[in-house]
């Protein structure tokens, strides 16, 4: 593990920071990590005179296993900024417990500080601004591309525990929220005045908005409303140099300036913290209806996708299930799903209860035309939800088969759906890898699941070639690598696929510029070179 | 870390590759919420099994969260990934206990033995322990509270969840092996009834409604003899052969008749004898018979209903309800309790925001991590008191002693009582409608 980290920071930079006042090269530390494996207690001659400089930096440089190292007068100014211990962790249990996100790697921190305000991250990104501490924001880690994770060690800003504020204005229509914020409780919220809050991450009863932001997360109901980004009017920022920044305002319609807020929404935590935000909320559809459709064909399926969005029906969401997720789903909670179809797929219409009735007509027909072999209306809301359930069961259905599973978003235009279905089909077949593919079809927003078993390192040598593909297959057809996962460390290293040079480094230019330090939220987004993907243990 | 430890951590490490780190349980853990760090979580506590067994952390690092776990399972409950987070959590337990007798005093290993080994595991001194309460409530000598080894059991913090008990009966044998008639002419099906050592110790009046409700709706009511203690205690505490050896005088005791059920009123009780099978799957000799036990095994509730028990009077209450996380999780057994308050009339059903959080009492727990389990109660009795109820129905027995307490810790006594399942529906026929008298608060 010291090795293997090593080897990351190594590639990641050159050298390594100790305090204020002491850089030791990187081969150095790494000469030392060699030396600890041989023998724990004896010290590389060259680096004594380093720790008879600045024992406390030196000692983190040992004890923090080659994350960024922090020392002890650093450690006693956040708790100042902090206002006590309380909210800042650095016992050993509770590093690791922040060293993880919902995708892989683990990256351990050398403190954690829980803010609760604007000032406190203020005040903490300046220190480490000057201090050249890298700064990870975290919301409740359930990114699946590793946006949360400390890969070069120092100060995680947890802002989980932040969530005083959630206010709705139903006069202006929209939600002023702390960053901690549950996504799903601000629907909730605007729910009881008759409002939406329109995106919903599967994720949205533990994700925080303040990752939903910086992923510029979406969900099913986002094929008729949108993602995140086309919700947010205005921001409040810490930038990397620890100034308070606002973003955009209380208006839908705001042209003042550049569009801070689009830029920093989706940038991953890598332009500065987001403390606030205002929301735009909509009226509440007041009715639902779902159907369900099987086709023994999948591209027929895919066909049907195309027919429905182009009769002049904007439904809410279109969902999809291909075989292998039929069967996992029917094998693990039995409900009488056809196992023999090649796709199932799920329509929610929503509106007015006279007019999306009149629509589930229209769509019945489509389905039924398009080749379904049956198409099932959901009567009562009872069941609407038992219908929805049989999507819903899939990622444990899944589960069941095997404990790693890696989760993809490529994304294709939707016309090439039936194509990008077909190839990764082939995909399965050429790397012969246990892939489920469900997901959002009604925007190509696919979920390929690839399920495996992280311990099996010939599996994962597989999967890892198999991941490549996908993200080939989906560039091909034109499309992206990453439909609301976002990029983090698991999809840096195809970045060039999809950008030509110039492209990606306007983009690292917009970064130089906001972080000259390069301390906010490091080793993300961008590739550096031989980056790949590893998935191995 | 010796054989023994690195097994059973080895075993819990490789349920933890289930968990695929997505933080839905973050929300339903109840440590998560109040003690506000990812080491206090199930994603967190899941990870750092992991950790030890790759030997990033000691045993004594992992005992840390892994105690203060409160054992509720509610994270398994939503849990997308089949996670089996109960089993995770006994085998670390286990891991931890070996390491701790290796290097524990003399002194507190002979303490540990006494609780887990000698006073749950044998009936007749948690008879004793029940005479014990009565001692110390009648003399009012909390002397005894302070003796060892009880003073571990029951810290100063006693006197709280003392001030919530029934009056306890002076020491006298209980399970006595009787049958109780059916009320009809035949019975409609022959039950045995699985006391519970804390249920008889304490809440044994709610034992003798149980059996009298049970004869209502027409069983033939056999209260086994040489029935002991469920072992839940022990397995949560990581004592996993002491709960295999009063798991084993269970099945044997059950095994003298051929009863239909075996039904208990203990929702953590319950739950365990429900997972006996899952306990001897690995064990031959002793599978098909505890899974037999395990199959038989029926909460009170799920018996009345079945048996359409019906309520005779009316109970102007305003109610809510508090599961037995256990009951819920394990047992899945939520349905019943409500549909049976709910079919009283008068009754006013308010359910819970929360019902799902477990109160903090968690067996033990109370008691050995009193301020932690006091902040969990704070924010259960917060979602309670929104209710404005004025009966809070449990069926669990330390649930309802942590509600109890919570009550009078909010200064609610006198708006506001707490009562197990059974002594609500036992006022409801008339059974004995002086429970509102026996019971404070
Ligand atoms: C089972 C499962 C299902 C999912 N389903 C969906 C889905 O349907 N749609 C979807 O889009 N995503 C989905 N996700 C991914 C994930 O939930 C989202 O990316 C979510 O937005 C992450 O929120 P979080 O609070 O967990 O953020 P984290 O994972 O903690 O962080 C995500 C990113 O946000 C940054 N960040 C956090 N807080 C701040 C801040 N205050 N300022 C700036 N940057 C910050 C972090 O640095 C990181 O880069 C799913 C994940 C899982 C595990
Ligand atoms: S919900 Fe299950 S899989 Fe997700 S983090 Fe919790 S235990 Fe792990
Ligand atoms: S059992 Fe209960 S307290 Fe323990 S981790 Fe799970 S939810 Fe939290």
């Amino acid at each position: 593990m010291l090795l293997r980290k090593a080897k990351n920071d190594d590639a990641n930079s050159q050298t390594c920071l100790a305090g204020n006042s002491l850089r030791i090269p990187m081969p150095h530390i790494n000469f030392l990590i060699k030396r600890q494996k041989l023998c724990h207690f004896s010290l590389h001659a060259s680096l004594e005179a380093a720790r008879k400089a600045d024992p406390a930096a030196f000692e983190f440089a040992i004890l923090g296993v080659m994350n960024v190292p922090l020392t002890s007068q650093t450690i006693e100014k956040i708790i100042r900024i902090m206002g006590g211990g309380d909210r800042v962790l650095t016992q050993k249990t509770d590093l690791l417990s922040y060293a993880y996100d919902a995708s892989f790697g683990l990256f351990v921190p050398d403190v954690v500080c829980q803010v609760k305000s604007v000032e406190e991250v203020s005040e903490i990104v300046k220190l480490a601004n000057e201090e050249k501490i890298p700064v990870t924001p975290r919301g409740h880690a359930s990114g699946l591309s590793g946006g949360a994770l400390p890969v070069e060690g120092g100060i995680v800003i947890d802002v989980s525990l932040w969530n005083d504020v959630l206010e709705i204005d139903k006069d202006d229509m929209i939600a002023i929220v702390s960053p901690g914020v549950i996504t799903a409780d601000i629907d909730r919220a605007a729910k009881k005045v008759g409002l939406m809050y329109p995106p919903d991450p599967s994720s949205s009863n533990v994700s925080t908005i303040a990752g939903n932001l910086a992923e510029n997360s979406g969900g099913p109901r986002c094929l008729k409303y949108g993602v995140t980004k086309d919700y947010v009017l205005g921001l409040q920022v810490v930038t990397p140099e620890g100034h308070i920044i606002r973003t955009g305002g209380r208006t839908v319609k705001n042209v003042t300036g550049y569009d801070l807020t689009k830029l920093i929404v989706g940038s991953e935590g890598t332009l500065g913290i987001i403390t606030e935000a205002i929301l735009r909320l909509i009226p509440r559809p007041p009715a639902t209806l779902s159907l369900m459709a099987v086709f023994g064909d999948i591209v027929q399926a895919g066909h049907a996708i195309t027919d429905v969005l182009t009769s002049g029906i904007l439904p809410a969401k279109i969902e999809f299930m291909d075989q292998s997720s039929i069967r996992a789903v029917e094998n693990y909670h039995p409900m009488g799903l056809p196992i023999d179809a090649e796709a199932v797929l799920f329509i929610e219409l929503d509106g007015h209860p006279l007019a999306i009735r009149d629509e589930a007509d229209s769509v019945y027909q489509l389905l039924e035309k398009a080749g379904a072999l049956r198409v099932q209306k959901a009567e009562t809301s009872e069941e609407e939800e038992e219908m929805w359930k049989a999507r819903k069961l899939v990622s444990p259905a899944i589960a069941r088969h095997k404990p790693t599973k890696i989760s993809e978003d490529a994304t294709v235009p939707r016309s090439q759906i039936p194509a990008f279905l077909k190839r990764l089909r082939d995909i399965k077949h050429q790397f012969d890898i246990d892939l489920v593919v469900f997901g959002h079809a009604g925007d190509g927003n696919l979920h390929p699941n690839i399920l495996c078993d992280q311990r099996d390192r010939e599996e994962m040598e597989k999967v890892e070639k198999a991941v490549a593909a996908i993200f080939e297959a989906a560039i091909d057809l034109g499309g992206t690598l990453s439909g609301e996962h976002g990029i983090g460390i698991m999809k840096k290293a195809f970045m060039p696929m999809e950008f030509d040079h110039f492209s990606l480094e306007m983009m690292q230019r917009i970064k130089e510029a906001w972080d000259p330090n390069g301390i906010m939220n490091p080793g993300k987004i961008f590739p550096k070179p031989n980056d790949r993907l590893v998935l191995r243990q | 870390m010796n054989v023994e430890e690195k097994t059973h951590l080895k075993k819990a490490e490789d349920l933890a590759y289930d968990c695929v780190r997505c933080g839905y349980c973050l929300p339903a853990c109840p440590t998560y919420l109040t003690m506000k760090t990812e080491t206090q979580s199930p994603r967190g506590r899941i990870h750092l099994v992991r950790m030890a067994a790759e030997g990033r952390i000691t045993l004594d690092e992992l005992s840390g969260p892994i105690d203060l776990c409160l054992g509720c399972r509610a994270c398994e409950q939503v849990c997308p990934s089949n996670v089996q987070y109960g089993k995770l959590l006994e085998l670390a337990k286990t891991a931890i206990q070996h390491h701790k007798k290796q290097s524990a005093s003399p002194f507190r290993r002979f303490c540990e033995d006494v609780v887990f080994k000698q006073m749950f595991a044998r009936k007749n001194v948690m008879n004793k322990l029940g005479g014990l309460l009565w001692i110390y409530q009648k003399s009012g000598a909390k002397k005894i509270a302070h003796m060892e080894p009880f003073r571990r059991l029951f810290p100063e913090n006693l006197a709280l969840f003392d001030k919530g008990l029934d009056e306890a009966k002076p020491p006298f044998k209980r399970n006595d092996g009787r049958r109780y008639p059916p009320a009809g002419e035949r019975p409609v099906l022959k039950v045995a009834f699985f006391t519970g050592c804390v249920m008889e110790a304490v809440f044994h009046r709610i034992n003798r409604l149980s059996i009298r409700l049970l004869q209502q709706v027409g069983c033939e009511v056999v209260v086994a003899d040489k029935q002991t203690c469920c072992g839940a205690l022990q397995a949560h505490a990581g004592e996993e052969e002491t709960a295999k050896m009063v798991a084993k005088r269970n099945i044997e005791a059950f095994e003298s008749e051929d009863f239909d059920y075996i039904v208990n009123n203990a929702g953590g009780c319950g739950a365990m004898l429900k997972e006996y099978g899952r306990l001897f799957a690995d064990d031959p000799d002793w599978s098909e018979r505890a899974a037999r036990f395990s199959e038989k095994t029926a909460d009170i509730s799920v018996i009345l209903d079945m048996l359409g028990w019906k309520p005779e009077k009316t109970l102007p209450y305003r109610v809510t309800y508090q599961p037995s996380c256990h009951m819920t999780n394990v047992q899945k057994v939520v349905k019943e309790p409500e549909k049976l308050i709910r079919s009283i009339k008068g009754i006013e059903w308010i359910p819970l925001n929360d019902p799902n959080v477990c109160c903090g009492s968690a067996g033990i727990y109370n008691l050995v991590h009193f301020q932690e389990s006091m902040d969990i109660l704070g924010a259960k009795m917060a979602d309670i008191k929104g209710t404005k109820a004025d009966v809070v129905v449990t069926t669990n027995p330390g649930c309802l002693l942590q509600m109890k307490a919570g009550i009078i810790k909010e200064g609610l006594n006198g708006r506001m009582k707490a009562v197990h399942l059974v002594e609500l529906l036992a006022e409801a026929c008339g059974i004995d409608s002086s429970h509102r008298g026996q019971t404070q608060g």
